[in-house]
């Protein structure tokens, strides 16, 4: 067997959950109504184009990126728009969404329906980062950072080696495991797109060592393609953090506050690289991504590709209806996902699953006192020492204090948090420590 | 239907304090067997008069004087008690115990405000009260009998430490020659004079392997504490050539392995971070060895914990791990910026 690669500071071992591994690609039926925010990345919220009775076609630009660190919007269902206003999102904020009402599904004619896939690359750099820029691409890994930004290289720095993430190290996610499985080639095609835009020959494809159907599918098929390699990773959390994963790749850290590019790499999700592929190649801006549907309170899991702008409750519908004893509905993985109460908010471009939870198995304990076991510094992979985080915000220490512990370079993976066995919520303190430096 | 809205991380492990705790106390089992087997019923009455007045120590602290939550489910007292039985002649007087109790729950453990907060190790603060207290009963070590229930109290004999201590090769008169020390298999098995918990090398070392495969601790502070002790104790050793300086007879006699293993890796009287924990280490078997070597007691253990335990609060302030992204030597350079 071919040497595994992983990190070696801190990161746990967790129970998978991955039932829904077998369960191909199914396409989710199109919303009555789809409710589309202007901002579901990183940056200003896109301009909006479009106004109340507009018809839209699938695919149809509808607010336009406002500034550089900003990413276009697209329709993900043909209709007439019915209203543009403030509601209540995920999170709970208010945010600007379009409201369409969907009629038929008529698509934009310059997409390429086709299922063939495109194997030639006629395209300059430049037209490729515009492209992938008129896509509306952002990190769909769960950052959201504008993509062209990523693939547009600052003068002066040099970039050596395009990192694809393909690590999935949240339990209960398979969204990344079955595109890698069904859409292999594209996936890879998606590298090529990106190396090109990048003006490097070297790709690496990482996958935990918990897939091996998708590491047998893109080691065949990378065999074809010159300068894409597979590399397999060890199944542990947090191995899908850019810090970690670079680690495990190049044997090189990041240094605190620097980005990949300072050490030439560059790391893109597969989901990702699967939108660049659709976009830059068939002309297919991205208004649609996979979504992991699981949960031990969820009836019919699976994974469905579903429009962006779908509301919750109808992905939850479509998945056998929310049970009464479902005690927790999670956007994302059990790790770093966030718990939602409003249903009605809409599924977007960062949405990696949909996770209902009950029962004893997710619940938290009450919190006791620290027993001083130091497991939160041994688990953490940016090596931290959490407790004397949590100590300094309790001690309301100056905010010089929790600089010196590095606070930011915490990357809020949790396993403090898991880790602790006086059940502690140690992120939070992390977190309510990194606001405080903010203020400063 | 209710939804719930909590912070991430949504999972948490099963592990917590309670389960951990109950982990200590099953790998202290074998050592329990190996006491009642060489010293009898009197083993398992001083280590059910200490267990049992540990935790009603507890108890009553929590009910009464705290007034907070019952902590006595989460198994630490009846660790405490367990550790302080072993760490005890088992000819010790029960009322004698309930003292060591006393001074272990209340005034080393609930005094600097109970679980997670006191400074020294609570079994180590009432072992070393009694033993300054009364030095006598500390000091009688009846001799092993294996499997006979009722041991004859009659008999007492010396501990492979005070052989060691007297056994001055200098003097005309020594008290003890070379022949009296029994054979390193009698030492790893435990058919020696001691207190109750220490004798049996072998069962502690079970005991170990069973915390590590639980992941209840690392191996650091046990290795690097015995390692210690064996290398000074192998240079003194060479260096003048006395008998007393042993280095195996060292390690498997006293109270070395039941303290390095389940005393030292104590969570909350030993460093945080695992470059704490070797310093930590080190520093204890350094200790051991000056104090078993040139103090009037033969055994010093227990306090060069104390003194260890003492220094815990300044070496997590100092033993910071690496951080990400930090270069392994950091130049001064870096920190120009």
């Amino acid at each position: 067997m071919a040497k595994k690669y992983t990190f070696p500071m801190g990161g746990i071992h967790l129970d998978k959950h991955k039932t829904t591994a077998a369960c191909p690609i199914i396409q989710a039926p199109l919303p009555a109504i789809a409710v589309i925010p202007i901002k579901q990345h990183i940056g200003a919220p896109a301009k909006i184009l479009v106004s109340k009775g507009d018809k839209v076609k699938t695919g149809t630009l509808i607010a336009d990126a406002d500034g550089i660190v900003s990413a276009d919007v697209h329709s993900s269902v043909s209709g007439e728009v019915l209203k543009i206003e403030d509601v209540e999102g995920a999170s709970g904020y208010v945010e600007k969404m379009v409201t369409i009402k969907v009629e038929g599904d008529v698509w934009e004619p310059e997409i390429d329906r086709t299922p063939e896939i495109v194997r030639e690359i006629n395209l300059t750099p430049e037209e490729i980062i515009a492209k992938i820029r008129e896509g509306g691409i952002v990190g769909m890994g769960g950052a959201g950072y504008p993509t062209p930004i990523k693939t547009t290289i600052p003068e002066r720095k040099k970039v050596n080696l395009l990192i694809i993430n393909g690590i999935e190290c949240e339990p209960f996610l398979t969204a990344d495991d079955r595109l890698m499985i069904e859409k292999a080639e594209q996936i890879i095609m998606g590298a090529r797109v990106l190396n090109r835009a990048l003006g490097i020959q070297n790709a690496v494809i990482a996958i935990d060592e918990n897939k091996p159907e998708a590491i047998e599918r893109l080691t065949a098929l990378s065999k074809l393609y010159v300068g894409v390699n597979i590399k397999v990773c060890k199944t542990k959390y947090p191995q899908g953090g850019e810090r970690q994963l670079i680690r495990a790749i190049t044997g090189k850290e990041l240094p605190s506050g620097k980005l990949p590019v300072d050490i030439g790499c560059i790391v893109q999700n597969v989901g990702t690289t699967f939108a660049v592929y659709e976009t830059v190649l068939k002309n297919k801006p991205l208004f649609e991504r996979v979504v992991t549907v699981s949960g031990n309170g969820c009836l019919h899991s699976g994974n469905y590709l579903v429009r962006i702008g779908t509301p919750i409750s109808d992905i939850i519908g479509q998945s056998g209806g929310l049970a009464t004893d479902v005690e927790k509905i999670i956007l994302g993985g059990p790790m770093m996902g966030s718990a939602i109460v409003n249903t009605n908010a809409p599924i977007t471009k960062l949405t990696s699953a949909v996770l209902l939870l009950k029962g004893d198995e997710f619940a938290k304990h009450e919190p006791s006192a620290c027993i001083r076991c130091g497991k939160c510094a041994l688990v953490c992979p940016a090596g931290l020492r959490p407790f004397a985080i949590k100590q300094a915000v309790c001690c309301n220490d100056p905010s010089e204090t929790l600089r010196r512990l590095h606070v930011g370079d915490c990357i809020e993976c949790g396993c403090c948090a898991y880790t602790c066995p006086a059940g502690i919520p140690l992120l939070d303190y992390c977190k309510i420590a990194k606001q405080e430096i903010r203020k400063k | 239907m209710m939804l719930k809205i909590s912070a991430n991380p949504h999972i948490q492990t099963v592990r917590n304090t309670r389960s951990i705790m109950l982990d200590v106390v099953i790998a202290l089992m074998p050592a329990a067997i190996a006491a009642l087997l060489f010293f009898g019923v009197n083993a398992l009455r001083v280590i059910l008069t200490s267990v049992a007045a540990c935790v009603l120590f507890e108890y009553l602290a929590c009910r009464y004087w705290l007034k907070t939550a019952n902590t006595t489910q989460n198994f630490s007292a009846v660790i405490t008690g367990l550790l302080l039985a072993y760490n005890l002649p088992s000819t010790m007087p029960s009322w004698m115990i309930l003292i060591g109790a006393f001074m272990a729950i209340i005034v080393a453990k609930i005094c600097f405000g109970g679980l997670g907060k006191n400074i020294f190790n609570p079994a180590l603060v009432g072992r070393v009260f009694l033993f300054i207290s009364f030095p006598v009963q500390m000091t009688i070590w009846p001799t092993p009998h294996f499997l006979h229930i009722t041991s004859p109290d009659g008999q007492t004999g010396a501990t492979p430490l005070n052989i060691l201590k007297n056994m001055d090769t200098s003097s005309d008169y020594p008290m003890y020659s070379p022949d009296d020390l029994p054979s390193y298999s009698n030492m790893f098995l435990g058919n020696i004079g001691g207190c109750i918990g220490e004798i049996s090398t072998l069962a502690l070392l079970l005991g170990f392997v069973y915390l590590l495969w639980r992941r209840v601790i690392t191996w650091h502070i046990p290795v690097y504490y015995l390692a210690t002790v064996f290398v000074l104790t192998s240079f003194l050793y060479a260096a003048t050539g006395e008998i007393k300086f042993l280095p195996l007879a060292h390690l498997l006699s006293g109270g070395l392995m039941l303290v390095a293993i389940f005393m030292a890796t104590d969570y909350t009287t030993s460093p945080m971070t695992i470059k704490g924990q070797i310093i930590f280490a080190v520093g204890c078997g350094v200790l051991t060895v000056v104090i078993r070597s040139f103090s009037a007691y033969p055994e010093g253990v227990s306090f060069a914990i104390l003194i260890m335990n003492a220094l815990v609060p300044l070496i997590d302030k100092l033993a910071v791990q690496r951080y990400y992204g930090e270069r392994k030597k950091c130049p001064r350079k870096s920190r120009a910026y």
